[in-house]
């Protein structure tokens, strides 16, 4: 790894992380292609991001513990059921072609980007400022 | 019940995808256990602890985990993501999340292309 790899790793893993924490999402999105920019294969960035999100999620929902949003039971039950759901998704992700696994997440993208235009059109305030 | 099946959902997301599976989980609260959206947000990402755990320790056994590059890029987006909560409670959001719509448009297209 190079000196120059190492400082664009880290560039883009705090410009990640500003965006997750300021639009509330885990940062996984975004790590992936960030990993796949510094050179690494798809599936490989993908397990990757998973790391890289424990400590960006570990400040996150410390953050929203203090501020008292974080419902403890519930993130438990739905952690915990999770792992069962961990071992079917690993599964097919390591049996499709890697590319195939691109494209799937390049629709992802998509998908997330029209759901995020959705909710902030939701939330424009009813009645505009007048011109 | 619907909590086990909203966790299922998100975990088969996170290990296809390599994300939190929080896109998954935080609709899923908010519709099928109808907790407010910032309660929502802040829950899932306790669950995506747990959830992200078992996929590193399933595709580590895999060996697909670079540890290298997963500090070096989650260490100053843990940093990052503090900053980018409390900045969230000062500036207005609005403009800002269409700008990143459009910047994940642009990655997505990116990713088809490369």
């Amino acid at each position: 790894m190079s000196t120059q790899t190492i400082a664009l790793a880290l560039a883009l893993g705090l410009a990640t992380g500003v965006l997750a924490g300021l639009f509330g999402l885990g940062g996984g999105i975004l790590f992936v292609p960030t990993l796949v920019a510094l050179g690494l294969g798809q599936l490989e960035a993908q397990a990757t991001s998973l790391l890289a999100i424990l400590p960006t999620v570990a400040a996150g929902a410390w953050n929203q513990h203090r501020f008292g949003n974080l419902r403890v039971r519930t993130a438990l039950v739905v952690g915990v059921a999770s792992i069962a759901g961990v071992e079917v998704g690993a599964r097919i992700a390591t049996s499709v072609p890697e590319d195939l696994l691109r494209r799937l997440f390049a629709l992802l993208l998509f998908g997330v980007a029209a759901q995020l235009a959705w909710r902030a059109r939701r939330a424009a305030p009813r009645y505009p400022d007048s011109p | 019940m619907r909590l086990v099946a909203i966790g299922l959902a998100a975990g088969v997301f996170s290990a296809l995808f390599g994300v939190g599976g929080g896109v998954i989980a935080v609709p899923l609260l908010i519709l099928l256990v109808s907790l407010p959206e910032r309660a929502a947000a802040a829950t899932s990402l306790g669950a995506i602890g747990i959830t992200a755990l078992a996929g590193v320790v399933v595709f580590g056994f895999r060996g697909e985990v670079d540890v290298g590059y997963g500090a070096l890029v989650g260490l100053p987006a843990a940093v990052g993501a503090l900053m980018g909560t409390s900045l969230q409670q000062r500036v207005p959001t609005r403009t800002l999340t269409y700008a990143f719509a459009l910047l994940l448009t642009a990655v997505g297209v990116w990713l088809l292309v490369t």
